[in-house]
């Protein structure tokens, strides 16, 4: 079924990728995916053909790379050290573009797949996607803390390396699927898909999916932030009347 | 999916709730059930349940600044629902809740103030949690060795034999007639309990009635019959006003997680009053002493043992 609808969308989206003798054709399941008040994560599907210009292309073995990416926002990240017999916050470190969902999917081993060199231009790992750190001078071991991003995010399901989750067949279709986890923030996630052989990049394309809190939710949080008094005021309306509401209930019950 | 990964009671089903606030996704089964379980806590022994239900959130992982402020929000509806049974029974002295009050409110503005300051460097959880070991240490530790003298002696030692005494507090300027409390006292004390009350509503997301009940025992010498509801009336309007100062300062009331917890916590207490009913009171003293004190030492072990790991993950800002 998949498949079959693949080719359905692969007929309606097709976009041109880097100059080259190649071109990514792509499709995703979703190009939005909303947070409603049960929402428990999401599975997207990311589907394509690789369009081949020149059949006599001499390009050898073919890999696709698939990231997905929320937009990158500033963390900061404390460690905690035993001061007065008790583990608190000693230092932190701010990094200034850190993504809250990262998901970098791959035909191959990653290391075959993609060369330094490419991934420290295209930021494909999320090692280099993590951007600049800023923080005291005196800190010994900046990379302590970006590591610690890394590690609880990974733990936290929000750092995903798939290695050989994308399935090419034929050298020309491509898929790939990627489970984001509920605890999401909002944004314009982008997906890019790279093409790549003996490590470099020939292809690529890029398109975005929309994350956004819909309905009640929505409505909630813009409250909450674009008018915090009402918002307060609600809380304590509805507070005020669920106790009174108990109270009349629980003189009812006793009669 | 659905993962298990949250969830600390055995319950997992799909009943999966995304917080807006929170911007977490818990089992709203779980949520109902703390609110139920503080709930029969709040009806079994007649407090809010605040000190309680704060730690359990942090421990399922809320934030602890939406833990405290959302709490602060369903501790003015159990209040609310409290007091309205006193009222009728004219169990509240409203002056003497007023001039609390007066405390009460510069004490969560300064208590807001102090968290919000705390939260820019970082050390906000560690306030609060540090908060919580402190006065439930002492709190949890004085109501367990008085129960354990009152279940021996069985005789309690009556409340109204220490406050005939003329203490210090007599001797203070500024003095009110109290009828309903037929006291006629320095208004300083009252302003004093109020302001150390509001301080603490505001940084530990609890009413407070823990501290204020003895405090208007043994130092105001209060009626116990006007205690309970004169503490909830105060309490009302001193978490009602940290509500509004969180969720302008901070954004961080969650109503979804404060209505989740409501429905519990009316539900628990139904049963917890009937269930009250059948014990003694020295031993219900004495049982919640000792839950007092293993939330006090779940969170001293918690700061005391090194963590598995040692690095958090904030926003940036938050200053």
């Amino acid at each position: 079924m998949r498949t079959l609808s693949a080719y359905v969308l692969l007929a309606i989206i097709s976009c041109v990728g880097a100059a080259s003798s190649q071109e990514i054709v792509l499709g995703l399941s979703k190009q939005e995916i909303g947070i409603t008040a049960f929402f428990d994560g999401s599975e997207i599907l990311i589907f394509g053909a690789l369009k081949h210009q020149n059949e006599a292309s001499s390009e050898g073995e073919l890999d696709v790379v698939i990231t997905i990416a929320s937009p990158r926002i500033p963390v900061v990240v404390r460690r905690k050290e035993k001061r007065l017999g008790i583990w608190m916050n000693v230092d932190a470190l701010e990094v200034d573009l850190a993504p809250n969902f990262y998901a970098v999917a791959t035909s191959g081993p990653f290391d075959q797949v993609v060369s330094k060199a490419s991934d420290l231009w295209h930021q494909i790992s999320v090692q280099k996607m993590i951007g600049a750190v800023s923080g005291p001078e005196k800190l010994e071991n900046p990379e302590d803390f970006t590591e610690a991003i890394i590690r609880i995010r990974e733990n936290e399901g929000l750092y995903q390396t798939l290695t050989g989750a994308v399935t090419l067949q034929n050298q020309t279709l491509f898929s790939a699927s990627v489970t984001l986890p509920a605890n999401l923030v909002e944004g314009s996630y982008t997906a890019r898909i790279f093409l790549m052989s003996d490590g470099d990049v020939i292809a690529q394309h890029q398109t975005a999916i929309d994350v956004r809190k819909v309905g009640i939710e929505r409505w909630l949080y813009n409250l909450a932030h674009q008018r915090p008094a009402v918002y307060g005021l609600l809380s304590l309306a509805i507070a005020i009347f669920s106790g009174w509401a108990a109270a009349a209930a629980f003189r009812a019950v006793r009669g | 999916m659905g993962s298990c990964r949250n969830v600390v009671i055995g319950l997992c089903g799909h009943m999966y709730i995304y917080l807006p606030i929170a911007e977490i996704s818990v089992n709203a089964l779980v949520l109902l059930g703390l609110g139920g379980l503080v709930g029969v806590l709040s009806g079994m022994f007649g407090v809010g349940g605040g000190f309680l239900m704060t730690p359990l959130l942090f421990f399922i992982g809320i934030p602890p600044a939406v833990a405290v402020a959302t709490e602060a929000n369903q501790i003015v509806a159990s209040s609310f629902s409290g007091v309205l049974a006193h009222v009728k029974r004219r169990n509240v002295d409203f002056k003497m809740g007023g001039v609390l009050l007066i405390g009460g409110l510069v004490g969560a503005g300064v208590g807001v103030f102090i968290f919000n300051y705390l939260k820019g460097l970082g050390q906000v959880d560690l306030l609060v949690k540090l908060c919580y070991v402190v006065f439930l240490g002492v709190v949890g530790s004085l109501m367990f060795t008085e129960s354990l003298q009152a279940l021996r002696k069985s005789k309690q030692v009556s409340a109204s034999k220490l406050r005939k005494q003329r203490t210090w507090i007599h001797a203070l300027p500024l003095k009110i007639r109290f009828r309903v409390s037929g006291l006629y006292i320095s208004a300083i004390p009252p302003v004093l309990i109020g302001l150390l009350v509001g301080i603490l509503a505001a940084v530990m997301g609890v009413g407070g009635g823990f501290v204020m009940v003895p405090a208007m025992i043994y130092l105001l010498g209060m009626p116990t019959k006007v205690v309970v509801g004169t503490s909830l009336f105060q309490i009302i309007f001193v978490t009602a006003f940290t509500t509004m100062l969180h969720a302008t300062t901070n954004y961080t009331v969650d109503i979804v997680l404060a209505v989740l917890l409501l429905v519990g916590g009316v539900i628990g207490a139904q049963f917890g009053t009937i269930l009250g009913a059948k014990l003694k009171a020295e031993q219900l003293r004495i049982l919640l002493a000792i839950m007092v004190l293993l939330v006090c030492a779940k969170l001293a072990f918690d700061l005391i043992v090194q963590p598995a790991e040692l690095f958090t993950l904030g926003s940036a800002g938050g200053h």
